[in-house]
């Protein structure tokens, strides 16, 4: 084999490669979704929405698991959400340079990949030691902290996003910076902050190990905030590993039920922000 | 007229000030909270770190009944499982990265760009429960006996292919946290890829290099940095990730040379026994085990950010 021929050789092979890796990764994409249905499909039914988590041996459904996910998810979103948009906000309007801005970058780029297991050891230290006792307060909490940098990092982006001649203008007719803020670059960075949040939703609602040591379980219906919560990711886990064949197929219809809320959530943010750049782009 | 606007100046002063504290005390409440983690850690280790000191990290042993506690099988569960892990994912990432920027016909590369990234939004434990009831009984019945046949006698490494094959285990643990940091590492990749100027790579084609030589040698070289920031993300995530691992790892607080061999790692250990010990000695050295979780995928982090920052910066003084 002459040197050009051994050349185009080695081109091929390594694109062919590539081009493995790209179908095994959609494979792997295509399989867990085939699993997932396939095996959550024939759990599905009315009541799976109506009926409590059964004992084993039991018919029931994940009524109570399904409320206490939404209602934790909401609780951490209201608390974690404003912190990260006010936090972000500082960061890229006042803050800017300073010397505390770049720390609470970094710091903040830390927390997004941090583990979150350590979270929920951290709110067990502080809340659930505290309080005595597993409660649903201490799961939202620390879906909350888990919120938090998702919501910082979209928002100081979007913000950055917007044209400096609108900050300008307003400034120009006297405003404060907070009134331009809040009346000039909020209105126009929404799409972008609404993108945020409902990838912070899509973040913290299928996060388990958190909520193991925080909100814990609860086989019965509550809406205690002061006691543990059933929720759908905690009862996936503990259903998922049992013996019985009920309880098993609860969890695949669980997963099912998790997996689609996610995907839905993160298309959609996906299309806020196409949506968001197509009008960048007609404005240009 | 003026005292109305003094007044209403006064007022917008007013707002301005409640308004920027607002924002600066949630952005040191971040700085408080990653405080508040290492602090709290800090304090819930105490005991155990008091009761076996240094020793905690070199111990194996670990034992409810008796109240001894090392973390030595857990931190070698955690690095194996995470290198198991990146050996696969960072070859396969690139390709993926690489086929995205160099290949993909411009009609698909938006679609497998979201596919991928839709695979980092599905949460772990969904990998977990796939990896227990699909992946383990493949592995199990396929791929752990051909192991154990054909690489097992070899001498030296067959030694990692031995015993019986169980399905779960340090190797498919490895395997599902590979699917798992598949897309970070592919994305982070892509991106990277994407902020090599087109000049530079014009410029190799121009010389007569076939896309694979423009790759090895121009784009490569040009994104190192991002390259291994992109990968110690990746590693960061594997190190830490807990449910995926706890479902197929067989919980086994042992060292074993047979990577077949079911074994546990910090954060599976934590989320398997936190809720169920008993004793302030137990839940002590579990919080012990999180402080070491803490502060060695804090080191990959911040390693990770710095380099990929270092890269933005250079990307924006070349503009």
């Amino acid at each position: 084999m002459n040197r050009r021929a051994f050349r185009k050789f080695k081109n091929g092979v390594f694109l062919t490669l590539s081009l493995i890796a790209t179908l095994a990764g959609l494979a792997c994409l295509a399989a867990l979704l085939f699993t997932l249905i396939s095996h959550g499909i024939s759990g599905m039914s009315w009541r799976l929405f109506t009926d409590m988590t059964p004992p084993p041996g039991a018919q029931g459904g994940l009524l109570n698991a399904i409320y206490g996910s939404a209602a934790m998810t909401l609780l951490g979103i209201l608390v974690g959400s404003p912190i990260g948009v006010l936090a972000g906000t500082y960061l890229a309007e006042y803050g800017r340079n300073s010397r505390l801005s770049v720390a609470i970058r970094f710091i903040n780029d830390v927390l997004l990949s941090a583990p979150s297991i350590i979270i929920g050891l951290f709110i067990y230290e502080i809340v659930v030691v505290r309080m005595g006792h597993f409660s649903a307060i201490a799961g939202a909490l620390s879906l909350a902290v888990l919120a938090i940098p998702v919501t910082l990092r979209t928002t100081e982006d979007m913000l950055n996003l917007v044209p400096i001649g609108m900050k300008d203008s307003s400034a120009a007719l006297g405003a404060y910076p907070w009134r331009t803020t809040v009346s000039i670059l909020y209105p126009a960075a929404r799409s972008g902050i609404v993108t945020g949040l409902l990838l912070a939703i899509a973040r913290i609602s299928g996060e388990t190990a958190p909520l193991l040591f925080t909100a814990l379980n609860n086989q019965f219906w509550s809406t205690n905030l002061n006691a543990p919560m059933a929720n759908l990711p905690v009862v996936i886990f503990q259903f998922a590993l049992s013996p019985y064949k009920d309880w098993q197929n609860l969890a695949w219809a669980g997963a099912l039920i998790i997996t689609v809320t996610i995907l839905i959530l993160s298309v959609s943010a996906r299309v806020v922000l196409a949506m968001l750049h197509a009008k960048g782009g007609a404005a240009k | 007229m003026a005292i109305i606007d003094s007044r209403h100046a006064a007022k917008q002063l007013i707002y301005e000030k409640v308004f920027r504290s607002a924002t600066l005390t949630a952005a040191i409440l971040v700085l408080l909270i990653l405080g508040g983690v290492a602090l709290s850690l800090l304090h819930g280790a105490f005991p155990a770190l008091k009761q076996f000191g240094f020793a905690f990290v070199t111990r194996e042993i670990w034992n409810p009944v008796t109240d001894q506690y090392g973390a030595l099988s857990a931190i070698y569960g955690t690095v194996v499982t995470s290198l198991i892990a990146m050996a696969i994912a960072v070859p396969t990432g690139f390709g993926i990265a690489l086929f995205l920027t160099e290949l993909c016909p411009p009609l698909l590369k938006r679609p497998i760009g979201v596919a991928v990234e839709l695979l980092a939004a599905v949460p772990s434990i969904i990998f977990g429960i796939w990896g227990l009831f699909v992946l383990a009984p493949v592995l199990q019945r396929h791929v752990q006996p051909w192991l154990i046949a054909h690489v097992g006698p070899i001498p030296g490494i067959g030694k990692l292919f031995m015993g019986p094959p169980y399905g779960i285990g340090i190797l498919t643990a490895g395997f599902v946290l590979a699917i798992m940091v598949l897309p970070f590492i592919a994305a982070t990749m892509r991106d990277v890829f994407d902020t090599v100027p087109p000049m530079l790579k014009e410029s190799g084609y121009g010389l007569g290099a076939t896309t694979w030589e423009v790759i090895w040698n121009v784009v490569v070289p040009h994104s190192r940095a991002g390259i291994v920031g992109g990968v110690m993300l990746g590693l960061g995530r594997a190190l830490g990730e807990t449910m995926a691992v706890t479902f197929v790892i067989g919980n086994a607080h042992r060292i074993s040379t047979s990577l077949l061999a079911p074994g546990t790692t910090i954060s599976s250990a934590i989320a398997n026994e936190f809720t169920e010990a008993v004793g302030d000695l137990y839940t002590s050295s579990l919080i012990a085990l999180g402080l070491l979780l803490f502060l060695i995928t804090f080191a990959v982090i911040a390693a990770a950010q710095a380099m990929l920052r270092r890269l933005e910066r250079r990307a924006l003084s070349s503009i």
